[in-house]
């Protein structure tokens, strides 16, 4: 079985984040960008797979700026097999929507076939939380989201998802589009041995346009504000104390 | 700024970084507050290290290391110097002097460095010989075929964790027109060896639980077989493979240095006096401006260096020049950051202070600020016949 792992290059999540003076969006120029931290769960999980002979191959996408490049490295360099870069834009600044994605990633699934897309469950940039779902939709496979375990036996996948309240365990028809939570691992670092491989593993590269996908947006940002600043807290010095401040502000 | 580097090294230096700020800062403190790094946390880091390919990458792929050159070793050790030299001496780097290893020693010493299994020190100083390494008085005599070692060795750092230590013990005296002038030659010298102690050193200010030990020999006994390269080639061994630690001092510099540049940066950027952010004073931003302009210049100094170690090209003033300064822009960038803080980078409760402790040392060890002005002149004026 082959797993299909698209990966996103976001802001690291380190960065303080900073708008634009013209509100369009936020600051990316000269900024640490990495792999979406959830993405990178998806990836360690594949590899998992592989290790435990569940899976043949592991193939990283990426799709975005040429620099997504370094992206799929970081994902070679922990054990992916081989990576398709999806060159859709060419501004840092220009954001690919989940549609357009979804749509891409349909066409990689066609060509590669593979028996299970594992991608984390939203970018940390946007937290659109929308590409695994449309692309489930978009091939009609079935999905699991927010997975916190996972395990594949034979034509069907059973996962814990991390609902509201609780957690839900299903069972999933392969093909499946499985979309990654925080708690399913933590992801490894790259061994020095593989960092000197991954150069020496393919890289595909390829454009929306070969995929006949049009990455014109939909969407229309309005306006991109810093959150309100919060305001400062008290320190109260007793449970009693802290009744009576809620009672006083109207919360209790 | 990673003016120069390909893709896997920056990875390289990425992967460093983050297994740095994940597996060490944690322990900090507590190393910090002891003076101790608990055996399993030892244990631990060491293994995580050889897991991931890391350890002993310095060493070459023919003896089944990663061969990193000397530029991507350099980035290695930057990162590495972000964090507690303590804990980061886990991440094992055997001295390279250890190549100079010849037959059986290869699978008593070498190999088991390499791989992790038995740790290495280096001993040279001497109450009476720092800067001044010929002037040691621990000798050894000859007897029978054996050697019969005795005199004190301090400043051994990582000997407390040490399963052997190459010593540097004079082997005898030459007379020359200039006077008597010691021949010198390096041992392996056991931890056990009968009239061989490793016992605690001083409490330093500087870099708390990377211990500095005292060796004692009396009457120790070594055999031929413990010569390091060639009897009375002491110096040869020592100018062919210890040149690089005065690049990990370096680096480590430029590592630590970049790491308290972010609490000065921070804290100019959210700290608010008379209204408004200290970073609005002209004062503090220029001071901002001259510290990561000092960073950056010492970071491309030192990469340099080991990139001509890598080209084959003469890099001893270079190295040097490196050096001397990352050692003291280091100095400056932990004085300036705590002047930004004002009295709470004095404070224990951030880490500001032992940055600044930390970095006196770096200015002393491995060569002085006085002796590497001295190699870079010398470099330069001999040339020239003066």
């Amino acid at each position: 079985m082959k797993v299909l792992v698209p990966v996103k290059r976001v802001i690291d999540y380190n960065v303080k984040v900073r708008v634009k003076a013209d509100g369009s969006g936020v600051d990316l120029a000269n900024v640490k960008m990495s792999m979406n931290p959830f993405d990178e769960i998806a990836v360690e999980q594949a590899i998992r797979l592989k290790e435990a002979g569940q899976a043949d191959e592991v193939i990283a996408v990426s799709i975005g700026v040429k620099q997504a490049q370094e992206t799929l490295r970081t994902a070679l360099a922990m054990g992916a097999d081989r990576a398709i870069l999806v060159v859709a834009a060419d501004d840092v600044h220009q954001d690919i929507e989940p549609l357009a994605v979804a749509k891409i990633l349909k066409a990689v699934v066609e060509a590669e076939q593979p028996g299970l897309v594992l991608c984390g469950k939203q970018a940390i940039d946007n937290d659109m939380n929308a590409t695994g779902q449309m692309l489930s939709a978009l091939l009609g496979w079935s999905q699991a989201t927010f997975i916190s375990d996972l395990s594949v036996e034979g034509e069907e996948a059973t996962v814990t998802r991390e609902v509201d309240g609780g957690l839900q365990t299903i069972k999933v028809k392969m093909p499946a589009i499985v979309s990654v939570d925080l708690r399913l691992n933590e992801p490894r670092y790259a061994s020095l041995p593989n960092i000197m491989k991954a150069k020496k593993k393919p890289l595909e590269e390829k454009t929306a346009a070969d995929y006949g996908v049009d990455v014109t947006p939909r969407l229309e940002i309005v306006k991109t504000v810093e959150p309100a600043a919060r305001a400062a807290g008290i320190k109260v010095g007793s449970v009693d104390e802290l009744v009576s401040k809620l009672k006083d502000a109207g919360a209790v | 700024m990673q003016y120069g580097l390909n893709e896997e090294q920056e990875m390289i230096a990425s992967t460093v970084r983050s297994f740095v700020e994940k597996e060490i800062y944690p322990h900090e403190a507590l190393v910090e507050r002891t003076g101790e790094v608990p055996a399993e946390i030892a244990a631990e880091i060491k293994r995580k290290t050889i897991d991931l390919g890391f350890y002993a990458c310095n060493f070459p792929q023919t003896v089944g290391c990663a061969g990193l050159n000397h530029l991507e070793f350099a980035l290695v050790e930057r990162e590495l110097g972000r964090g507690s030299m303590a804990l980061n001496h886990f991440f094992g780097r055997p001295q390279n002097i250890l190549m100079a290893c010849e037959g059986d020693q290869v699978d008593r010493y070498l190999m088991p460095a390499v791989r992790g299994e038995r740790m290495d020190a280096l001993a040279m100083t001497e109450p009476g010989a720092g800067s001044d390494v010929r002037s040691m008085s621990c000798a050894a005599r000859r007897d029978g075929s054996d050697w019969v070692v005795n005199g004190t060795k301090h400043f051994i750092s990582g000997a407390d964790h040490a399963d052997f230590v190459i010593v540097f013990i004079a082997t005898g005296e030459d007379i020359t027109p200039k006077g008597p002038k010691k021949r010198i030659t390096a041992f392996l010298v056991d931890r056990g060896t009968k009239g061989f102690q490793i016992r605690d050193g001083y409490r330093s200010v500087s870099h708390r639980g990377y211990k500095n030990m005292i060796l004692e020999f009396d009457d120790c006994r070594l055999p031929d077989s413990q010569v390091l390269g060639a009897v009375d080639g002491g110096f040869e061994v020592m100018n062919t493979w210890l040149y690089a630690t005065r690049i990990t001092v370096a680096t480590m510099s430029v590592g630590r240095a970049r790491r308290v540049f972010d609490y000065a940066l921070d804290y100019a950027a959210t700290r608010e006096q008379f209204g408004q952010k200290i970073g609005k004073f002209q004062g503090v931003s220029f001071q901002i401006a001259d510290m990561i302009t000092e960073i950056d210049a010492a970071d491309l100094l030192t990469l340099a260096a080991a990139d001509r170690l890598d080209k084959g090209l003469s890099a001893n003033r270079e190295i040097a020049s490196a050096k001397l300064y990352a050692s003291e822009m280091l100095a400056r960038v932990t004085d300036t950051a705590i002047q930004l803080h004002g009295g709470m980078g004095l404070m224990d409760d951030y880490p500001l202070e032992r940055f600044w402790r930390d970095a006196r040392v770096e200015r002393i060890w491995d060569g002085t600020s006085e002796i590497q002005r001295h190699i870079i002149s010398r470099d330069l004026l001999r040339a020239l016949g003066a």
